[in-house]
């Protein structure tokens, strides 16, 4: 079934050419303007190989050492320049490695086009070697997904690829093509863009009367309360989010992956909302009258036990995904539409306003949570280093300049906590997913995203032994990224729930580690140990001046457990300081 | 909110792997299809998914939200069985030398509004459509004289107050839908109207 729409007068007048799928596969990329691709060679995806040997000059090939390591790697690179990322892997097990890594861009909206090549087209369902049914597999985790059986479909379902992944809310998308019709010689007539598909539309239509609905409540409202997503990033919407919240004076805060659209210090910015989030925003979400969400989708991690979350509120929704209004919290007023779109309709209908007394009671939790947990993070007074200081010395070094990648668990939530960002697409994390592992491969993808950006991998003595591997692929690539292992010795995030709820039952959390900096040096890759505070500035510049990829590992604290926390099953305004 | 028997009737292109994609949305959260039917519609090329599940409305429409979402999926529409006609039809295997027998086979057809499809020495296949009630019935009936198969369909179902979906597709074929469009189509239909 053709769906795609192609205009006339795109339809460039190209001789045609008679060539290889593999090569319109090819083509398809330049088309599309990659520049970069991650990915791992293997027998049913050898023919698009072949050809991109005589491509080199025009796509970068980064090889990983794991097809995970390459998703994540798109990933990251999708999340730091706003483009789409892109994979190859063949069929089989190099298909099944990308799982994890479509389920963690499909939870978190990141868009992706990953091509496998799958085994001949005669061959499938006949068991063959190396062949998996991956359509199927990957299904639930992608946004589209198609199997290409024949060269001639190359160009249009290329199209559709990117223009599905990039457009709406982005997500994911798999291709997998046979190995016959990577081989296949078909009449080659040109690449077109996809600009439309019938039975998709990435843009709810903007219904005028909810946006003044809206601006109604807004204005009306005493405490009013913006609570803000990747949305805002998503729809590079950073400067109109920025001009509707000073225009209304409205405190906003940020779930994880909205972390970062607005700097970290600006006056409205009141912090992370979440079960290790700041204390004000989630106690005052159940004392704000009305509850503006934007481009975020009410995570139970964000909203804790949700039949005591915000019920005082009316809350507006803002999302392009029809499906998220309604589907956690019930919405007051809901605003369809990409937020690029509708901030500038909302923030011309509200008047400008100052919250001073509302933002100050956000100011006066903030400044018990600095007397209760962030004083002690930040300035131990202890010998042992704490994961907070750690950042601490990373943002002075930095200016909030660098982009943080993190992986999972107390080090992330740490991190989020404490890091402080200058602009927009800086912290890059697995936030829907929790993959552990995500870091390494994610940062080296965020640094070919942005080069001229300092990344920094913030990662745990866990999560960087799932994805060790690639530190060959910051040797084979040269790449410059900066590793910074916060190591406690446990599975912290896991050690600390055992601890508050397990009766200190530590099952399974005690996790040894070799010694990462030789592990490293075995790479080519300098780097340093450290456990002492008054090594910690030096060996942080350090590795911020070293030039090429450095790893520096501090021990941490073994026992320090991430606070404030919304304990599971738990109101947001029942968090806990200790 | 209570559970109730709801039909989900979904236009979608015909695109090898949407059967499954729309199929996982319901198994994902461990909600069972009671009747599932795939069918050509009104409109060529436009395939219609005829879904029946119990459930609360809530969730009905949550799933409605879900399978819109879907790039293959044109519209999501779900109805209570007032707001539908709808009929299931049924074959039934019998020995046709005690059928002959015993019964007064017209009478039984005619009861049930059933008729014969084949008529052989050894077997007769009757035919029946209707409601569960309806199709259940003649089972009952045939029950006592060894009834050899039984089988039903998928529920099928047309909504009383649609217009049918050639003027829909219209709107989804335009790159932008125009303002007029907007106005006065899409107005206070919160419920109705996901993606348009």
């Amino acid at each position: 079934m053709e769906t795609l729409e192609i205009t006339e007068e795109k339809k460039s007048i190209t001789a045609i050419q008679n060539i290889s799928g593999s090569e319109a596969v090819l083509k398809a990329m330049i088309a599309e303007n990659v520049k970069t691709i991650f990915g791992y060679p293997g027998g049913a995806i050898m023919p698009i190989y072949d050809a991109l040997y005589d491509y080199q000059q025009e796509l970068n090939h980064i090889l990983v050492r794991h097809e995970q390591g390459a998703i994540h790697a798109a990933q990251g690179f999708a999340r730091s320049s706003g483009k789409v990322g892109v994979v190859f892997a063949t069929s089989g097990p190099g298909a099944t490695n990308l799982v994890t890594g479509l389920a963690d861009a499909m939870i978190d909206s990141t868009p992706l086009v990953c091509i496998t090549g799958q085994v001949f087209a005669h061959l499938l369902g006949t068991d063959a070697f190396q062949e998996t049914d991956v359509v199927n597999i990957t299904t639930p985790v992608t946004k589209w997904n198609y199997q290409i059986t024949d060269a001639n479909e190359i160009p249009h379902v290329l199209a559709k690829a990117f223009y599905i992944a990039k457009t709406g809310r982005p997500g994911p998308v798999l291709i997998d093509i046979t190995k016959n019709a990577q081989i296949q010689k078909f009449d080659y007539t040109g690449y077109t863009k996809c600009e439309h598909i019938r039975s998709y539309r990435p843009k709810p239509i903007i219904r005028k009367e909810y946006i003044q609905q809206a601006a109604q409540l807004i204005n009306e409202a005493k405490k009013p309360f913006v609570i803000f997503g990747q949305g805002v990033i998503l729809g590079k919407a950073e400067k109109e989010f920025k001009n509707f919240i000073e225009k209304g004076g409205l405190p906003a805060a940020w779930t994880i992956l909205g972390m970062s659209a607005i700097a970290t210090d600006h006056p409205l910015a009141v912090g992370m909302l979440g079960m290790h989030g700041n204390y004000g925003p989630n106690v005052l979400t159940n004392e704000c009258d009305v509850l503006i969400a934007i481009g975020m989708r009410f995570d139970d991690r964000v909203t804790g036990r949700l039949d005591k979350y915000a019920k005082q509120a009316k809350i507006i929704h803002l999302d392009i995904d029809p499906s998220e209004i309604d589907k956690n919290v019930k919405t007051t007023v809901p605003v369809w539409g990409d937020c690029k779109e509708t901030l500038p309709l909302l923030t011309q209908l509200i008047e400008k306003k100052e919250h001073t007394d509302w933002l100050n009671k956000f100011n006066a939790f903030t400044q018990k949570e600095i007397d209760a947990v962030i004083h002690e993070e930040l300035n131990p007074s202890t010998d042992i280093l704490t994961m907070g200081e750690v950042i601490k010395t990373v943002n002075e070094l930095t200016n909030g300049n660098a982009i943080i990648v993190t992986d999972v668990g107390q080090h992330q939530m740490v991190a989020c906590r404490y890091a402080k960002y200058n602009q927009s697409r800086s912290n890059i994390t697995s936030g829907g997913l929790g993959t552990m592992g995500f870091a390494l491969p994610a940062a080296i993808g965020a640094k070919f995203g942005a080069p001229e950006r300092t990344v920094v991998a913030v990662i745990g003595d866990g999560g960087f032994q799932m994805t060790i591997q690639e530190l060959g692929t910051v040797m084979q690539s040269k790449i410059d990224i900066k590793i910074l292992i916060l190591n406690n010795e446990f599975l912290g995030m896991v050690r600390q729930w055992q601890e508050l709820f397990n009766d200190r039952r530590y099952s399974f959390v005690d996790i040894t580690s070799p010694d990462f900096v030789q592990v490293a040096k075995g790479y080519y890759i300098d780097g340093q140990r450290i456990s002492k505070r008054e090594e910690l500035n030096d060996a942080v510049n350090k590795m911020l001046q070293h030039k090429g990829s450095y790893l520096l590992e501090v021990m941490v604290g073994k026992e320090n457990n991430v606070f404030p926390m919304v304990p599971q099953g738990c109101s947001v305004s029942e968090i806990r300081l200790r | 909110m209570n559970k109730q028997e709801y039909t989900i009737t979904v236009y979608t292109e015909n695109q090898v792997g949407l059967l499954n994609r729309i199929a996982i949305i319901f198994s994902r959260r461990k909600i069972n299809i009671e009747s599932l039917n795939v069918s050509p519609s009104e409109s060529e090329s436009i395939h219609r998914f005829t879904i029946v599940i119990n459930e609360t409305e809530e969730v009905v429409r949550k799933l409605c939200r879900q399978i819109e979402k879907q790039v293959e999926v044109l519209k999501a529409y779900y109805n209570t069985n007032e707001e539908i006609i709808w009929q299931e039809m049924a074959l039934y295997k019998v020995p046709t030398d005690i059928i002959a027998e015993k019964v007064k086979v017209e009478r039984l057809l005619h009861q049930h509004g059933a008729r014969a499809v084949v008529i052989r020495k050894d077997y007769t296949i009757f035919e029946t459509t209707g409601h569960r009630e309806e199709t259940e019935g003649l089972i009952k009936a045939l029950e006592p004289y060894g009834l050899i198969e039984f089988v039903r369909s998928a529920r099928v179902a047309i909504i009383k107050a649609s217009n049918g979906f050639h003027e829909k597709l219209k709107e989804f074929e335009q790159k932008e839908p125009g303002e007029e469009l907007i106005e006065n189509e899409f107005l206070d239909k919160q419920e109705e109207v996901f993606t348009m």
